[in-house]
């Protein structure tokens, strides 16, 4: 039997490359009727009125709906703070918010309507950057909200409504006391952009309300979680409610948690039709993006450079409605000091609300915002304290088995050896008292790949390019909350189907938990079929993100396998008519007082034809491995060496380094797929991305403007290595991947650019004239 | 008089995947909804609407177009090939071939985009240098990959088309 180990190839390459592969939005129902939003034209204003009665008219226009046709239904939705209104209700809160929804024939016909719905403001003044919204006595939200229900984990939303959706704090020792009588103390100050994740396949939804039920396909990353608003939204039991996710284009944590759903359903209800609901990149852009953020980092180190105290304070800018900012900022907290000793410490953090999209979670989840700060700081350190800033880092990172964070999972990571792997694929030599990685870092595995040669060139002569490094270490508390099922259902041939909730947005979680399963039961990969995610029909799951799946619903496909063995075993048992102390189950085998019977025979026998069943479910809660939290410690690893052109301030990634600290890897070519994808986000941040603010309105909501990473972007060379030393509490020592390699991206790309050019940069992304303006003011200094 | 047929339709006349189409259309019907909406043809995908991600890119007459931002009345008297066309019966092409066996997708959105944008490429220049791989491939968004699985992938179906293509006596 072969174990189905290592890179095997994906499971849904074929139906992929052949553009069989369905998305939510290649998906149509009978009778289906399609929406258009009509968006707000203010970023802070009062509806006065609005004159539905043109478009009503216009050809091909079913209803035109507003937030004051939804009778019994809820009109607000969010699962920490319950502020997000489905349409405006009352006033608007940014540019871009859904006011009403044009219902009509034909797409077409629904947006030329949308035209025709005119909307009287009163404006109220526009809160767009977070300083200004803290100091303002102008109200975004006038009221507080009843929350949603048992508070999310344990997240409690903001007493007040001053501006503020969310602060928090983690403290211990005295910062401000070791602060002062620490022998150096090195300030940063760093902004991390507003970013959009831009899933290629952008927000949509098809909605079928029928009488006691609710039919949902979308875009969701969790659909378990939009049930649940779903259903409170229509006063229905869970069971009523359906939300079924086919393949997505690209989630990110950007369709994590309830975006379009709640909004195409009550306009199925309020339409009487089945209503298909999508987006463009503007609407988008206005559905979800990413927690913009200042940041503070102060580091007091000792005589030694140890360091004594580190006091952060984090500003969120969070848009208009909390979303899952709240969680963001409470994680970003929990992640902006590093995996590093810190005996005293104190973190605090505010999510301000201002009159911009709303923010939530995006790739790295609030570990990106903070490690930019923190990291940089470190960089600065070492140059305050003339000590190598791989040394300086050695010298503070936490040990395995150190704690990390009070009552919370021990480190699960070697970050000395994970580092000590950058420094030597980036060929710098070690400092002094390293060890090589190879004593070290146990079985790892290095590819290097040098991609294509220069293409770009053209430097003024006699300014050549001025080159940098930068190494960047961060360590997330993921794995979310350990909470999963899933159900193996072996068939009377001995094939299996896997169920689980997961949904597959490009990661390839059908592909790796088929593995398990296959590995579990010793069948061959094709005997393994994984579905989509169809809460009618597979098991619940908690969510699809914080890098949890193969890790988290690994293991409950690994109970699921235990069970359906169990199932076995008492079935030949029953069908021998002997005691269950006469079974046993090894090498795929169920063996009956020494008789090796296959799976598919126990089966056939028991039932007595060759046909039936038996089914396996596992369940993982906080219990056993996962009864400590978080579930696994995500690390992220990575060195980057840049060139700047000084002539126009262009930054050159000439080498990628990405440490993937995976514990175990089901499949290689999968893990360093999600290193890569992640790190080329970390890139777009570090260089291209921002969301643009001028006045009321984004001035860049398109992807001419808002610039991701092309193919030629990519570093020039990129080595991508894979440690494996089964240090996870996942299956086979499993820790997660996939965003590791984002969070210390911008941080590391930021101190390259520094060393390259002379000055610290105190935000990205590093466009050519933020670039230039640091050339210059390095040109000022000497 | 508003929402005439004939002021605002027109047909069109195309072939698309070697399947001959007659359709009367609006005039403003893009190239993407033609395929998706009017021929299920659902392979093909739409995102930035603007030119720009070329996840929407078909052949017409063999050169690579962005289905989004043409309009079906302009294709009077076309062949189109899209990604559902690629395929000989259960043979995938050696684009798609590639694009499998470097795990050049994830998602797998942007995936049809690029691997028609490859065999225009390909079918233009097989054994494209990667020079020449690099820049027709600029104009592809992947949002997931980091890009060098796509590369590889190129590269590879590029080495294989060359050598199915050259003559025997060539010097490959």
């Amino acid at each position: 039997m072969s174990v189905p180990t290592g890179s095997v190839p994906r499971s849904d390459g074929w139906e992929k490359v052949t553009g069989r592969a369905r998305y939510a939005v290649d998906m149509a129902l009978p009778n289906m009727a399609h929406a258009a939003v009509v968006r707000s034209e203010r970023a802070h204003a009062r509806i006065t009125g609005i004159d539905r009665a043109e478009a009503q008219a216009a050809p091909g226009v079913i209803a035109v709906v507003t937030a004051d046709d939804l009778g019994y239904l809820g009109r607000r939705f969010g699962h920490i703070v319950c502020d997000h209104p489905i349409l405006a209700v009352d006033k608007v809160r940014y540019y871009g918010e859904p006011v009403a929804v044009v219902v009509a024939e034909t797409p077409q016909q629904a947006a030329d309507a949308a035209e025709l719905v005119w909307v009287d403001y009163d404006d109220l003044p526009a809160l767009t950057g977070a300083a200004g919204a803290l100091a303002s006595d102008a109200l975004i939200h006038e009221q507080s909200y009843p929350p949603p229900g048992e508070a999310f984990l344990g997240v409690a939303p903001a007493a007040s409504t001053d501006n503020v959706a969310h602060h928090d704090e983690l403290a211990w020792g005295d910062a401000g006391a070791a602060l002062a009588a620490a022998a150096t103390v090195v300030e940063t100050t760093a902004s991390f952009p507003l970013v959009y994740g831009y899933a290629m396949e952008t927000y949509n939804a098809v909605a079928d309300w029928q009488h006691g039920s609710l039919h949902v396909i979308s875009t969701a990353q969790h659909p378990l979680m939009v049930r649940k608003e779903l259903a409170r939204i229509f006063s229905l039991p869970l069971a009523a409610v359906r939300v079924e996710v086919p393949y997505i284009g690209g989630g990110y944590g950007s369709k994590s948690y309830t975006k379009l759903e709640p909004l195409a359903s009550v306009v199925s209800w309020a339409a009487g039709r089945p209503i298909k609901v999508t987006t463009d990149i503007e609407g988008a852009m206005n559905t979800t993006r990413a927690d913009g953020a200042v940041v503070t980092v102060r580091t007091g180190f000792d005589a030694g450079a140890r360091i004594c105290a580190r006091d952060i304070e984090i500003r969120f800018d969070t848009g208009a409605y909390a979303d899952n900012s709240p969680l963001v900022l409470t994680k970003s907290i929990n992640r902006s000091f590093g995996p590093y000793r810190v005996p005293n410490l104190r973190v605090r953090g505010t999510a301000v609300y201002t009159n911009t999209s709303p923010a939530s979670s995006y790739r790295g989840f609030g570990a990106p915002q903070g490690a930019l700060a923190g990291e940089l700081n470190m960089d600065m350190a070492a140059e305050r304290l003339g000590i190598d800033p791989v040394e300086l880092r050695r010298r503070n990172l936490l040990a395995p088995g150190d704690t990390i964070i009070d009552g919370k999972r021990p480190l699960d990571a070697d970050l000395v050896a994970d580092l000590d792997a950058i420094v030597a694929a980036l060929e710098r030599p070690a400092p002094s008292g390293a060890h090589a990685p190879a004593d070290v870092a146990g079985r790892v595995r290095a590819a290097d790949s040098a991609s294509a040669p220069a293409t770009d060139g053209g430097h003024d002569a006699g300014s050549g390019p001025l080159r940098g490094w930068g190494v960047a270490v961060s360590a997330s508390d993921a794995g979310a909350s350990p909470i999963s099922t899933a159900q193996v259902r072996m068939h009377a041939d001995g094939s299996v189907t896997l169920l689980v909730s997961s949904t597959e947005m490009g990661q390839g979680s059908r592909t790796a938990l088929a593995q398990i399963a296959a590995r579990e039961l010793g069948v061959p990969m094709e005997a393994v079929a994984v579905g989509q995610s169809d809460t009618r029909f597979t098991p619940f799951e908690w969510t699809t993100g914080a890098s949890r799946t193969t890790t988290v619903v690994g293991l409950a496909v690994q109970a699921a396998c235990t069970d359906l063995w169990n199932n076995l075993r008492a079935k030949a048992a029953e069908s021998a008519g002997v005691s269950l102390d006469r079974t046993e189950v090894h090498d795929g085998r169920v063996y009956v007082d020494g008789e090796a019977l296959t799976p598919a025979e126990v089966i056939r026998q028991w039932f007595g034809a060759d046909a039936g069943e038996v089914v396996g479910v596992g369940v993982i809660r906080r219990d056993g491995a996962t009864e400590m939290l978080p579930p696994f410690w995500e690390i992220g690893a990575v060195g980057v060496e840049v060139s700047v052109d000084t002539a126009t301030g262009e930054v050159t990634v000439e080498h990628l380094v990405t440490v993937g600290d995976v514990g175990h890897a089901v499949n290689p070519d999968l893990v360093k797929g999600q290193d890569l994808g992640a790190a080329t986000q970390g890139l777009g941040i570090a260089l291209w991305e921002e969301m643009v603010y001028d006045g009321e309105q984004l001035t860049n909501p398109n992807l001419i403007e808002y610039r991701v990473p092309r193919l030629r972007d990519t570093p020039r060379r990129i080595t991508s290595v894979l440690a494996e030393r089964g240090d996870g509490a996942g299956p086979y020592g499993v820790k997660g991947a996939g965003e590791g390699a984002l969070n210390p991206v911008p941080a590391a790309v930021a101190a390259a650019v520094g060393r390259a050019v002379g000055v610290w940069p105190t935000e990205v992304p590093l466009t050519p004239p933020r670039v230039w303006s640091l050339l210059q003011e390095a040109a000022n200094e000497v | 008089m508003t929402g005439s047929p004939a002021a605002t339709s027109t047909v069109v006349r195309v072939r698309v995947n070697g399947r001959a189409i007659e359709m009367l259309v609006p005039v403003r019907l893009t190239v993407a909804e033609l395929l998706r909406d009017r021929l299920g043809l659902t392979g093909t995908k739409v995102s930035c609407e603007m030119q720009v991600c070329g996840v929407c890119t078909v052949l017409v007459d063999g050169n690579p177009v962005s289905s989004c931002a043409t309009l079906a009345c302009d294709l009077h008297g076309s062949e189109v090939l899209t990604v559902e066309g690629l395929a000989r019966g259960r043979d995938l092409h050696p684009v798609q071939e590639a694009f499998m066996a470097a795990n050049a997708l994830q998602c797998g959105f942007c995936t049809p985009g690029l691997i028609m944008m490859a065999v225009a490429l390909l079918e233009d220049h097989p054994g494209a240098e990667p020079d020449e791989i690099r820049e027709w491939m600029d104009g592809n968004l992947c949002r997931c990959t980091g890009y060098a699985p796509i590369e590889t992938a190129v590269t590879v179906a590029a080495a294989r088309m060359a050598a199915t293509t050259a003559p025997p006596e060539g010097d490959q």
